[in-house]
């Protein structure tokens, strides 16, 4: 197995103890303070090299205020906060509030909103907080992200939020390794397999012909062949040089989340990873998602729901019995996991589960659509999905006026999905028929009506596309060194449609204005900031561009992101 | 030949570039920053009547689209130097899994050796063949083809058998590089590594070597050998 092993080692972080990710814990606030969790409306950060020891092994961090996690803020919705960030790297470095609508000089992209923070400078952000909910921050500059600089941020709600809770933590699951970032990019450039120890055998090849015959498995691996793709591609960066994290622990130390029982304990998933997406689940629970993204969403009771780079979930459990539960996010190709304990105890562990067995990928997942898949057991339909598929399909038959962009041919996409399908009934490769009730995008709607929101007034369609043999990614066959801004016009209502022709999935990230993502519902659009296209699959989503100046969007996993780019200017 | 050179002094110019740029190695978060790949994918000693070491190996150094790579393979003896090719290319990617290359091949044995003047064309074949098909002229007038492939077939995630074969033809014959015209000489080898880490793979294998037409006058061979030797990159 490559999975590392876990070592007893103690993360630097870890001294500051279990109840500190209780935001119930409230403290005053203090220059550089080195607590978890900050309050109110001025805030100190500072951005310093760390020596940590996440594995085992000694390594230096990127940190703010010496943590990994760096301290979850917690802001009032109406408020309007001062963040004063103060760089003490070498290098320039920068803060970004991912999903914080806000002016676009505070959003901390260098090269689109500001200059980035110098070495050894400070660089004051403030803004009025015109939201709630999770959300989370983390550098923009080089791979910072990676070794350390991300942390949580809780926006208090002015008005009472509809559901009830007496306990509420943040769950920061993220990925460390001890390599550095740029000898990981280096290696997936040289050798875009290193880290995938998933691959197609010798032995899986004969195990299909003695099930289907010599003839039938030749086929079913031709198309693979033929395009030279792998089925078992499922993340680029694994377990291999991973360890996962939540709340900065990994699974040997553990993150305790203290319960009495009956009582109703609030958990805000944020995914903070570079490069994993993690399929989360509280065995012997079942979670009632609230919100995504951080709005409200209609609640929606599940087992298990899979969470990309940078979305964040919240979700409310009743541990019914006093017992530690364990919490537990599997990466998506099942090469390790992070695990905390939901504990009435903090002597009282949870065990991890046994991992899934990693899936392979799909006709489907190639965009070359379902009609071959009959036998492709993932694909069946309950009575009631085909009912939101058929209320979907008439959605998706309206059309809008297309903006033509330039799409380019040639090294840098390998493939075209030729029948890209809507899949948000799909949980996706790993989760399909897996006995749990998992989480989809189809299941999600906004808690509150958007019957009035205006619509789209033009259309535009970008394809996600990527050479995994080389390892470049880009959109539109153009990588954003390459690429012209995308020009969105202030007041107009956007519908945005991608369509992935590469076999990951890609977290979609648009700053500065929310993504409200069509599920079938039009009254009902879920309002998020960050989303998932699936491999060879579509998805649109709208976007009412209220919001001037030059903003980034683009793919959230970090290595994809320098090609996977676009900058986009409102006029 | 004309655009041979031409493309030769290109990918000097290239190299040049490519030698200044070096110093900002891997700078972070850029899309595509210049690297380097040495890959020495043969690396060993022959169970025949020579005990002969063999190599073949590669550099490259450029960016996605863009590569000077540098060739070697070749065969010594406790005698010496018995034979080599080498091929210095400027490597253009041109599909998405294929690179057109252009530069120059320089032949060598133990008596004489030869420059070329080279075309070819490598990547990824279909079903995951490594292939790559070079085109040689030289100022006698000879060409030469040069084909390889080879496939890797996983027998456990660590425990890796590669066939390959590789095959050369010239239209006339060279006593002196002791070639002949037609099919001149054929390999074909089956190696069984193991990638204690993907960089380093010490293995075990089996090749055939002949010779064939014209150039069997000169230099007949036809042998199977038992081989040991190391695959590494870095």
């Amino acid at each position: 197995m490559q999975r590392r092993t876990f070592i007893k080692g103690v993360a630097a972080s870890s001294f500051m103890g279990i109840a500190a990710t209780d935001l119930q814990a409230e403290s005053p606030k203090r220059s550089s303070d080195k607590r978890r969790t900050l309050t109110g409306k001025e805030f100190f950060l500072d951005i310093d090299y760390t020596p940590v020891n996440i594995t085992g092994k000694r390594s230096v961090a990127t940190t703010i205020n010496g943590q990994i996690p760096g301290p979850t803020l917690v802001w009032q919705e109406g408020d309007t906060v001062t963040i004063h960030v103060t760089n003490h790297l070498k290098k320039s470095s920068s803060i970004h509030w991912h999903g914080i609508i806000l002016p676009y000089q505070m959003d901390g992209v260098p090269g689109i909103s500001y200059k980035g923070i110098a070495p050894g400078e400070t660089f004051t952000y403030r803004f009025k907080v015109r939201q709630h909910g999770t959300y989370w921050y983390h550098s923009h500059s080089g791979y910072q992200e990676q070794t350390g600089m991300y942390g949580a941020i809780v926006i208090k709600p002015r008005k009472r939020e509809p559901f009830r809770y007496d306990k509420d933590y943040v769950v920061l699951l993220s990925d460390w390794s001890d390599e550095k970032p740029t000898s990981i990019y280096r290696k997936l450039k040289l050798s875009s397999d290193y880290y995938n120890f998933n691959r197609r055998t010798v032995g899986d090849f004969f195990s299909e012909v003695k099930k289907k015959g010599f003839g039938k498995a030749f086929d079913d691996r031709k198309m693979w062949n033929q395009m030279r793709m792998s089925d078992r591609d499922l993340s680029d960066v694994t377990g291999y040089t991973y360890t996962y994290l939540m709340n900065g622990q990994n699974p040997a130390t553990q993150f305790k989340a203290l319960f009495k029982k009956g009582e109703k304990i609030r958990l805000r998933f944020i995914n903070g990873a570079a490069m994993s997406f993690f399929d989360v689940r509280i065995p012997g629970l079942k979670m009632t998602v609230v919100a995504a993204d951080g709005n409200h969403i209609k609640p929606v009771r599940v087992d298990e729901f899979r969470i990309g780079v940078a979305e964040t979930y919240d979700v409310i459990v009743e541990p019914t019995s006093n017992r530690a539960y364990a919490i537990f996010a599997q990466s998506i190709e099942r090469s390790g996991y992070a695990l905390g304990s939901l504990t009435p105890s903090a002597s009282k562990l949870a065990s991890a589960p046994k991992m899934d067995k990693p899936q392979a990928l799909t006709m489907a997942d190639m965009g070359m659509g379902m009609s071959k898949m009959g036998k492709d057991k993932g694909m069946k339909m309950p009575m009631k999905k085909s009912m939101k598929k058929y209320r979907w399909s008439a959605m998706e038959a309206e059309k809008y006026p297309i903006t033509k962009l330039p799409i380019a041919t040639g090294p840098q996409s390998t493939m075209k999905a030729m029948a890209p399908k809507y899949r948000l009934e799909d949980p996706g490769v790993g989760l399909r028929n897996n006995g749990r009730r998992v989480l989809t995008y189809a299941d999600m709607k906004n808690r509150y009506s958007t019957r009035r929101a205006k619509k789209p007034d033009r259309e535009i369609v970008l394809h996600l596309t990527g050479n995994m043999e080389r390892y470049m990614w880009s959109i539109n066959g153009i990588k954003y060194a390459d690429a012209k801004p995308l020009v969105f016009h202030y007041g107009e209502r956007l519908r945005i449609t991608f369509i992935n022709d590469t076999m990951m999935n890609h977290p979609m990230h648009l700053h500065g204005m929310w993504s409200d993502l069509e599920t079938g519902d039009d009254n009902h659009l879920v309002r998020k900031h960050t989303i998932v296209v699936q491999p060879g699959a579509k998805i649109s989503y709208r976007v009412t561009v209220d919001a001037k100046g030059g903003w980034a969007y683009h793919c959230h996993l970090l290595y994809h992101m320098a090609g996977m780019f676009r900058k986009v200017e409102v006029v | 030949m004309k655009t041979i050179t031409m493309n030769l002094k290109k990918s000097l110019l290239f190299a040049g570039g490519l030698l200044l740029a070096g110093q900002s190695l891997q700078a972070a978060g850029a899309d595509d920053p210049i690297r380097t790949m040495l890959l020495m994918d043969k690396f060993e000693i022959l169970d025949n009547d020579d005990n002969s070491r063999e190599w073949e190996g590669s550099f490259y150094v450029g960016y996605d689209l863009d590569k000077l790579y540098i060739y070697s393979q070749g065969a010594a003896t406790s005698d010496g130097l018995e034979r080599s090719q080498n091929d210095l290319v400027y490597s253009r990617a041109i599909a998405p899994f294929w690179d057109i290359q252009a530069g120059i091949a320089y032949d060598k044995n133990s008596d004489a050796s030869k420059t070329w003047g080279e075309i070819a064309i490598a990547g990824l074949a279909p079903y995951f063949f490594e292939t790559r098909a070079a085109l040689l002229l030289n100022g006698d007038g000879n060409v030469g083809l040069r084909l390889e492939g080879e496939y890797e077939a996983l027998i456990t995630q660590k425990l890796i058998l590669t066939p390959s074969i590789e095959a050369d033809f010239y239209t006339k014959d060279d006593p002196v590089m002791q070639i002949g015209s037609g099919l001149s000489a054929m390999e074909a080898g089956l190696r069984l590594r193991y990638e204690f880490v993907r960089e380093f793979a010490p293995y075990i294998g089996v090749t055939w070597e002949k010779t064939f037409g014209n150039t069997r006058d000169f230099n007949p061979v036809d042998e199977t050998s038992l081989l040991a030797g190391i695959r590494f990159w870095f």
